[in-house]
């Protein structure tokens, strides 16, 4: 009985690839696919006869312009190394944790390999946002400035192009080079562990990870349209440059700093009652939520640990008929975060429109 | 000439109180080469700037082909073509690549792009050096490579802010050279600004003089310095020897130049006379350098040398430059 099984899968098979080339087939016809060919063929020296408009042509400047950067080959090499030294440490005391845990569809350890740190290091998701952040800044600090210092702005602006294709075509530049880096980074990180351990991620596995990829690469969007914007604002890239860093720091260091001097001084008593510890709680927290990094490390440990089910205090109430240590699908996991994801969408589309608006009004002088 | 093709109506521009550009009236017609004159923050580079809608006028328009500038700052970019002053090449592209870049930024397709590149590039003179980094080339070269980025267009009008600057003597003249060969070759109109007034001169067929923000005159430039000098149009300047020779010792250099100046003052046609130690400067209504000549050589002083000058733009433009400071 086992071969006719066996051969009637195979046939089922065969008839969805079918399925599926008729469709492809299908969608080559369309019109959309057609524009898409175009696209992707306008760059090629082969297609003598259309000419790309400039938009497409500027941001495939931008994007080679990134890659043969040597600043862009620096970060990407360190930020390779560091995430691939934080894995392979983490790795370590992997088989340990998975005789542990037995194979079980509930424990998501695959994921373990973006959270996991033997202490030495850091983990995966720590680097990068650590790392992210000065990667989005060296992206983006000399974007505008330092095309008007060299001169070369008020050439390109002498051309037929809108003003705004600059400005927007640096942002989307960037990120389809740092979205394809991060992609790279993470399937690399998934393929080390398939081979490492031996267990393929499962479906959901997969869908956390590609999303808490899109989510690193939301959090360093931020980093680049804030940088951008200072390369709107000052004339100089030293200057944009550090004061995206110190941003940065003040943000990374400093502004723990502060809040946990606040928290000092807002403590409440001993004596106070529970309702008041709630509200002071929820207030720090609060505090902590104006970070960029805060709010991606609260999305992407609720999106790599399924069994995170709630960002802030938890009450009684809340944890009210639960099954201790049963972990939420990834809708679920994602409802939760909703909120980061939105203010870090926020954040860096306020950036953008900040620094469009200033590009759009200032005159473009020479040198 | 043809019908105009930039036109100015009361253009204005104003940084705060201050006002760059008042109400500019101009048209210039096809086929000129229109001089845009005057010191440096007289207006000048506002005024081009608003032609191409890099910045945007107060009040008043701009039409440049018939296209407003402010509000249709595209369509104005096809027509036309800009040299910023002091123009800028991205420094780890070829010369080849950065004028491909703009070609395909023109809309130019690929296959067509490349030759005309090449072409451009050997019209400029460039095509040895068309594989070398931009950033390597010296100052003439990339304003060369400037002027191959603006034809790459083939624009209609050609603008050109401070073409000349910081080039070295020879190299102005190759390149206005070739600016005159290329636009009467294409039949361009060509406005350029500068505040070099003897290239100016050698290739405009009218300029405008530009003094704080406002056109004080417009005209070809024999019209303007008729208009200007019309009861002195000879400048003369006299060298003597400051040593006295066959002079009494108790008369002292100052006493005795003295008398000859009045001594020169007298000679009919005269109209000024300023000394500087042993420099004569004299402004006449007739040619009397011989006369001059004769007064000091007789005197006993030593001639050193006298030179018969012409007005040219600077004089004209010191001229407008004294009048416009009275004013105030």
């Amino acid at each position: 009985m086992d071969w006719m099984i066996f051969i009637t899968v195979i046939l089922r098979k065969m008839k969805l690839i079918h399925n599926i080339s008729r469709r492809l087939r299908q969608l080559k016809e369309s019109n959309f696919a057609r524009g898409v060919k175009s696209f992707i063929n306008s760059g090629k020296d082969t297609d003598y006869t259309r000419a790309p408009g400039p938009f497409t042509v500027m941001i495939k400047k931008e994007i080679s312009d990134h890659i043969r950067s040597k600043r862009f080959i620096i970060l990407f090499v360190i930020i390779i190394l560091a995430c691939l030294g934080s894995v392979l440490s983490g790795l370590q005391g992997f088989s340990d944790a998975i005789k542990a845990a037995g194979r079980d569809e509930e424990s998501f350890f695959f994921l373990r390999l973006f959270t996991a740190s033997d202490e030495t290091l850091p983990s995966f998701f720590v680097f990068i946002s650590f790392l992210g952040p000065l990667l989005g800044i060296a992206m983006g600090f000399d974007a505008i400035n330092m095309e008007e210092n060299k001169g070369t702005l008020s050439r390109i602006m002498s051309h037929p192009i809108h003003r705004d294709n600059i400005i927007i075509a640096k942002f989307l530049a960037a990120i389809a080079v740092l979205s394809v880096m991060f992609f790279l980074l993470g399937f690399i990180v998934m393929g080390i562990g398939i081979i490492a351990i031996g267990i393929p991620p499962t479906p959901q596995e997969f869908l956390r990870i590609i999303s808490f990829i899109i989510l690193s690469i939301l959090y360093v969007s931020f980093w680049l349209s804030l940088s951008i914007f200072f390369s709107v604002r000052f004339r100089q890239p030293a200057t944009s440059a550090l004061s995206g860093i110190a941003v940065w720091l003040f943000l990374t260091v400093f502004y723990s700093i502060i809040v946990s001097v606040i928290a000092k001084a807002a403590a409440p008593s001993e004596m106070a009652s529970t309702q008041q510890v709630m509200k002071y709680q929820q207030f720090i927290v609060s505090l902590f939520r104006v970070l960029p990094s805060e709010l991606y490390s609260d999305a992407t440990t609720t999106l790599l640990v399924p069994t995170v089910r709630s960002l802030g205090p938890l009450t009684a109430e809340k944890i009210y008929g639960t099954i201790p240590g049963s972990s939420l699908s990834l809708g679920q996991s994602i409802l939760i975060v909703w909120p980061q994801i939105t203010g870090l969408i926020a954040a860096t589309i306020i950036c953008f429109v900040m620094s469009y608006l200033r590009f759009m009004k200032r005159e473009i002088r020479s040198r | 000439m043809g019908s105009s093709v930039i036109e100015f109506t009361d253009l204005t521009k104003k940084y705060g109180s201050f006002t760059a550009v008042d109400s500019l009236n101009l048209s210039i017609s096809e086929g000129e080469i229109f001089g845009l004159l005057g010191p440096n923050g007289a207006g000048k580079s506002t005024t081009i700037l608003m032609m191409l809608g890099l910045t945007e006028p107060n009040s008043g328009s701009v039409r440049v082909c018939g296209i407003d500038s402010t509000t249709n700052p595209v369509d104005v970019k096809k027509k036309a073509g800009y040299l910023p002053e002091d123009v800028g090449f991205y420094d780890d592209y070829t010369g080849f690549e950065n004028l491909m870049y703009s070609a395909r930024l023109n809309g130019i397709p690929e296959r067509e792009a490349r030759e005309k590149v090449n072409y451009i590039l050997d019209r400029v003179g460039l095509s040895e050096q068309s594989t070398k980094k931009a950033g390597k080339y010296s100052r003439g070269m990339r304003q060369r490579l400037g002027l191959a980025d603006v034809l790459i267009k083939s624009p209609e009008v050609i603008i050109l802010d401070e073409p000349t600057l910081g080039i070295d003597p020879k190299g102005v003249n190759e390149f206005l050279d070739l600016i005159v060969r290329l636009s009467r070759e294409e039949k361009n109109t060509v406005l350029l600004s500068s505040h070099h007034l003897h290239q100016v001169q050698k290739i405009c067929d009218r300029v405008g003089l530009f003094v704080r923000g406002k056109l004080i005159a417009v005209g070809d430039i024999k019209s303007l310095s008729r208009q200007l000098f019309e009861h002195e149009p000879y400048i003369i300047e006299a060298g003597v020897s400051p040593i006295l020779k066959g002079v009494s010792a108790n008369q002292t250099f100052d006493d005795f130049t003295e008398n000859i100046s009045a001594q020169i003052r007298s000679i009919q046609g005269v109209v000024s006379l300023q000394r500087e130690n042993d420099l004569f400067r004299i402004t006449a209504s007739e040619d009397i350098t011989g006369d001059i000549a004769e007064v000091i050589v007789t005197s006993g002083l030593q001639l050193k040398y006298l030179l018969k000058k012409e007005y040219g733009l600077d004089d004209i433009y010191n001229r407008y430059f004294e009048e416009n400071e009275t004013d105030t």
